[in-house]
């Protein structure tokens, strides 16, 4: 079965660009003339922990539109029924991927019936229940894999990525 | 679990950033990428006057811009110093429009570094079988050994008693440069006529019949594909292994309207990805019975003349008007001369052909009007055909490459717009050499003489006939044997002085031994047999020429130093050719010493002068740096206005000209379908289960000489994938990922099984050329009368060895086919 409608989603997320909200902008300081102070820079891009959504609001194989670590950066949120690696919830089968893909950023779409995520660009395929691993195409990284955390109420956040995000030098864009 | 990089940052090449040209080395289709190298301690910034992109890196960039995965990103040696090196696609190539392959967008991590560890299996020094081991060496001690006993053993013997392995190829470690350095010092000095190619048993053309035909192989300009009617295409998968071709040619092609005819026994990813874009409508997909391509191709040609489908007015003007031109004998296996002595020749019937070929009469029959049925309007269908290894390494090579020149000869599609009839190539080509006639045709069957004791000293240039040669179990037992017979005689002369140390060899070889020199860039399987080992450098760390399958010629530049002591090809032949002299006049040879004169090269562009650009006089590095990345299509007949003039397309002259002869006319050739062509091919078909089809995949580069370093693709394949039918996969109690070995009478090797719904019953798929399984050892010795191997011939049985190993469980076996 298809699902375009995370295509389109996707699309207007992609095109809609600009709309940088993230930790880096928040982190500039104001110092005095002649203060400048050395702020020690930091060896990891620093990520937020954004609320992707709760357990309660996903049901097995209907993908979820999400956006991390910014809203110019679309990706899909699945629970996939069964426990995979890597996976969190209570179930352990909820995991989150970027849908740029790593080959040339198009957005890839979700097949449901065989849990994969595809491009229309040139055809690489991602298994959502193997880690994101290509099953075939031209990328040469695996499909970024948001790491999820779930806390107490459920609420599932994102807080970090495996691989780097096409289109962008750094995860975390300042 | 998928292996994760985790990296989430990238250095960004500032605007001062060197910028080298870049074509990948990878395969025929060449793409166009940039190198940007900088300073270790510098960085750029994200405004776009702060990088070396010129654009804004806090954005995020759209499909299809520009981006760097970290498998292009590097830490490498430039001129002594680290740098960073980053190798993107380039937006301005004409070839591949900014699109990279999984393949060349992994060329920077694929750089050997200290800094980052990766390839450190690159061979960093001589290296000499030494206290029962190997151990690094000096240039000068060891090509001292090497010229000592080849010249002894030419002196004792003839030049017969040498054996050469050498690419013919351009890209990689090939190219104009050490094609002319290895070939001035095997058929310039010397005349050996003992020597194979690295992907078949002997040292000949993998479409003579074309050739003999008149038409160079690699005719036709990409942009044909987009201005084309048909795109016939016959034993390729180019969308894995000539992929930006398909991209960037064919995707656009089929936009534009191009219908397309794919005769395969398997459903390729081709098959799928042509009907993603053209629609399942405008796809027709012959799903042959294996090795009956010939009969097919008989089929639709007979077809075709029949239909009068043909351009009259062309095959008048442009081909030879006689009946016989060259007639069938040892060198020839069938006649070549007229149209009608064609037709008469293969003439066959679409309903027999249907019938030994498995698939219905009425698509053998829209399969000609796809080819070659006139418009509504009367003007003729532009049809490119397209070939590569399903028909090369197939059955009857000669006789079916005939068949397909045949096709686009009689309907006038060579040497125009839309047209063309080309092998689809495996890596680029860059051969230039003295010539080869004194090898003969047929040629030696190299691995045979090898086999059967022949042959005393073997040098190697860049092949590892452990993973990429036919009857390979045999051929690397006996190969082991007798180079083992050497090392003992080596390690018993531990000690003693080089005069006794070459005695001990010469002793040993007349034994029936085998001494082994092998220059390669890694440690190869069958560098284990050598006694010397060479270091070679790799495209990029020396510059390179190289022509593309439209014969597009580009320099890719060196941007780093080759690891340790290694170095180009052509500087090693050089070297060996200054030891041969050297140590022939000690031998008191001066006449034949001094044959090998003329190799005072100090660079890879005095190789290139030396070769290449004395035939091709307006072709200087200087010029080719200006051309950048879309280079210019060779043939270059001339230089205006700072710029070299090539070539689009040959022959839009109408006049032939690759088999020689004077009146300039092509050549039809009469090769009638008669079966199963090599030895034994009827045989074990008979007497086995499986037809094990094999070939490339698109994430591996030949016989993963670096991929199986490269973590990325270890982890995706650890073994290689055996492509079944999940129904034969319950019979034989299998379950996907378990380890399998298929074996025959020739020998056996193994993979990893993979489900595959849309593989025929009693066919698999094998990736061929694995270190962790060789295809080849499973295929027979037979060859064609030229010595033509039919890898793709091969019929085995298979049993479990053992369930998945824990590196396998974990990965994907879903489908390879799309789903949108």
């Amino acid at each position: 079965m298809k699902c375009n409608r995370l295509v389109d989603v996707g699309r207007r997320q992609f095109l809609r660009g600009g709309l940088v909200a993230t930790a880096g902008a928040a982190a500039s300081t104001v110092v005095g003339a002649g203060e400048a102070r050395a702020t020690p820079a930091l060896a990891q891009v620093e990520y937020p922990s954004n609320r992707l959504a709760n357990v309660a609001d996903l049901k097995v194989n209907e993908p979820m539109d999400i956006a991390y670590p910014d809203a110019d950066s679309p990706g899909v949120l699945l629970k996939l029924g069964t426990p995979v690696e890597g996976g969190v919830g209570p179930d352990g089968d909820i995991v989150a991927f970027s849908v740029l893909c790593p080959h040339k950023g198009y957005i890839l779409s979700y097949s449901g019936e065989d849990r994969t995520l595809n491009c229309p660009g040139h055809f690489s395929r991602f298994d959502a229940e193997a880690g994101g691993q290509q099953i075939w195409g031209h990328a040469t990284e695996n499909l970024p894999q948001f790491v999820l955390r779930v806390d107490d109420k459920g609420d599932i956040y994102a807080e970090g990525c495996t691989d780097l995000i096409f289109g962008r030098m750094s995860n975390v864009l300042a | 679990m998928a292996f994760k990089r985790q990296i989430d940052r990238l250095p960004i090449p500032p605007a001062d950033a060197k910028v080298h040209n870049v074509t990948c080395h990878y395969c025929i289709v060449g793409c166009g990428y940039k190198a940007y190298t900088w300073p270790r301690n510098k960085q750029g910034g994200t405004a776009p006057d702060q990088n070396a992109l010129g654009i804004d890196l806090s954005q995020q960039q759209g499909a299809m811009g520009e981006w760097a995965s970290p498998s292009m990103y590097n830490i490498v040696k430039q001129n002594g110093q680290d740098v960073h090196l980053m190798v993107l696609p380039d937006q301005e190539c004409v070839v591949n429009g900014g699109l990279a392959s999984i393949r060349g967008s992994r060329m920077a991590e694929n750089r050997p570094s200290e800094v980052t560890g990766t390839q450190q299996q690159r061979l960093t020094d001589p290296l000499v079988w030494r206290y029962g081991t190997w151990q690094p060496t000096t240039w000068d001690d060891a090509l001292d050994l090497v010229a000592r006993v080849t010249a002894r053993i030419i002196a004792e013997g003839s030049e017969d008693d040498l054996v050469v392995s050498m690419f013919d190829h351009g890209g990689s470690a090939g190219g104009y440069e050490n094609t002319w350095g290895t070939g001035k010092l095997y058929f310039g000095s010397m005349k050996v006529k003992n020597c194979r190619i690295h992907n078949r048993p002997a040292y000949n053309s993998e479409v003579h019949a074309s050739r003999d035909m008149g038409v160079d192989e690699l005719n036709y300009a990409y942009e044909d594909y987009q201005l084309t009617d048909t795109i016939f295409l016959i034993g390729g998968n180019p969308t894995e292994t000539q992929t930006n071709l398909f991209f960037n040619h064919w995707v656009p092609g089929m936009q534009n309207g191009a219908r397309v005819v794919i005769v395969d026994p398997r459903r390729s990813l081709t098959v799928q990805h042509c009907e993603q874009v053209a629609g399942p409508e405008n796809v027709l997909h012959l799903a042959i019975n294996e090795g009956t391509d010939l009969a097919l191709a008989n089929a639709i040609f007979t077809h075709i003349a029949d239909q009068g489908w043909v351009d009259r007015d062309f095959i008048e003007k442009s081909t030879f008007r006689g009946d016989v031109a060259v007639g069938e004998d040892e060198a020839h296996p069938a006649p070549l001369g007229s149209f009608e002595m064609a037709v008469e020749k293969c003439r066959i019937s679409v309903d027999e052909a249907a019938e030994i070929c498995g698939v219905p009469a009425a698509d053998i029959v829209k399969a000609a009007e796809w080819i070659a049925k006139p418009h509504e309007d009367g003007t003729r269908r532009k049809c490119v055909t397209a070939y590569e290894k399903g028909v090369i390494w197939g059955n009857d090579n000669y006789r079916t490459i005939g068949a397909l020149v045949n096709i686009a000869l009689a309907t006038g599609n060579i040497g125009r717009e839309g047209g063309g009839v080309c092998r689809l190539g495996g890596h680029q080509e860059g051969y230039f050499r003295p010539s080869d006639a004194h090898v003969g045709r047929p040629p030696t069957y190299v691995d045979r003489l090898l086999i059967n004791g022949g042959g005393k000293v073997h040098h190697i240039w860049a092949c590892d006939h452990y993973k990429t040669t036919l009857n390979a179990s045999e051929f690397k037992r006996i190969h082991k044997k007798r180079a083992d017979m050497v090392k003992d005689a080596i390690d018993a002369a531990a000690g003693k002085t080089r005069e006794e140390l070459v005695d001990a060899i010469v002793d040993a070889v007349n034994r029936g031994g085998l001494f082994v020199v092998d220059v390669d860039i890694i440690h190869s399987q069958i560098g284990q047999n050598a006694h010397v080992i060479l270091p070679a450098a790799e495209s990029n760390e020396m510059n390179l020429a190289s022509m593309n399958g439209e014969r597009r010629l580009r320099l890719s530049e060196r941007y780093m130093d080759p690891p340790g002591q290694a170095k180009p090809d052509c500087l090693i032949a050089a070297g060996i050719a200054q030891h041969m002299e050297r140590v022939l006049r000690e031998m008191g040879k001066n006449e034949y010493a001094d044959q090998f004169k003329g190799f005072d090269w100090e660079s890879e562009e005095d190789a290139f002068m030396d070769g290449y650009h004395s035939a091709n006089p307006e072709v200087t590095y200087e010029r080719l740096r200006a051309m950048g990345n879309n280079g210019v299509q060779e043939p270059v007949v001339g230089f205006e206005d700072g710029k070299l003039v090539g070539t689009p397309r040959l022959y839009a002259d109408g006049v032939f000209t690759r088999h020689g002869r004077e009146d300039g006319k092509a050549l039809f050739c009469g090769g009638a379908w008669r079966g199963w062509q090599a030895a034994g091919k009827e045989e074990e078909k008979k007497s086995h289960r499986f037809w094990v089809n094999n070939g490339r995949a698109n994430i591996f580069w030949q016989n993963w000489f670096l991929d199986q370093e490269n973590e990325f693709v270890m982890d995706r394949y650890p073994y290689p994938f055996v492509e079944m039918n999940p129904e034969d996969m319950a019979e034989l109690g299998l379950v996907a990922g378990d380890l399998i070995e298929l074996y025959n009478g020739n020998g056996a090797t193994q993979g990893m099984v993979y489900p595959t719904p849309t593989a025929k019953r009693g066919h698999v798929f094998m990736v061929f050329a694995s270190p962790m399984g060789a295809q080849g050892n499973i295929v027979n010795p037979g060859v064609n009368e030229l010595v033509l191997p039919d890898y793709k011939h091969v019929w085995a049985d298979i049993r479990k060895i053992a369930d998945a190993p824990k590196e396998v469980k974990g990965i994907s076996f879903k489908s390879k086919e799309v789903v949108l």
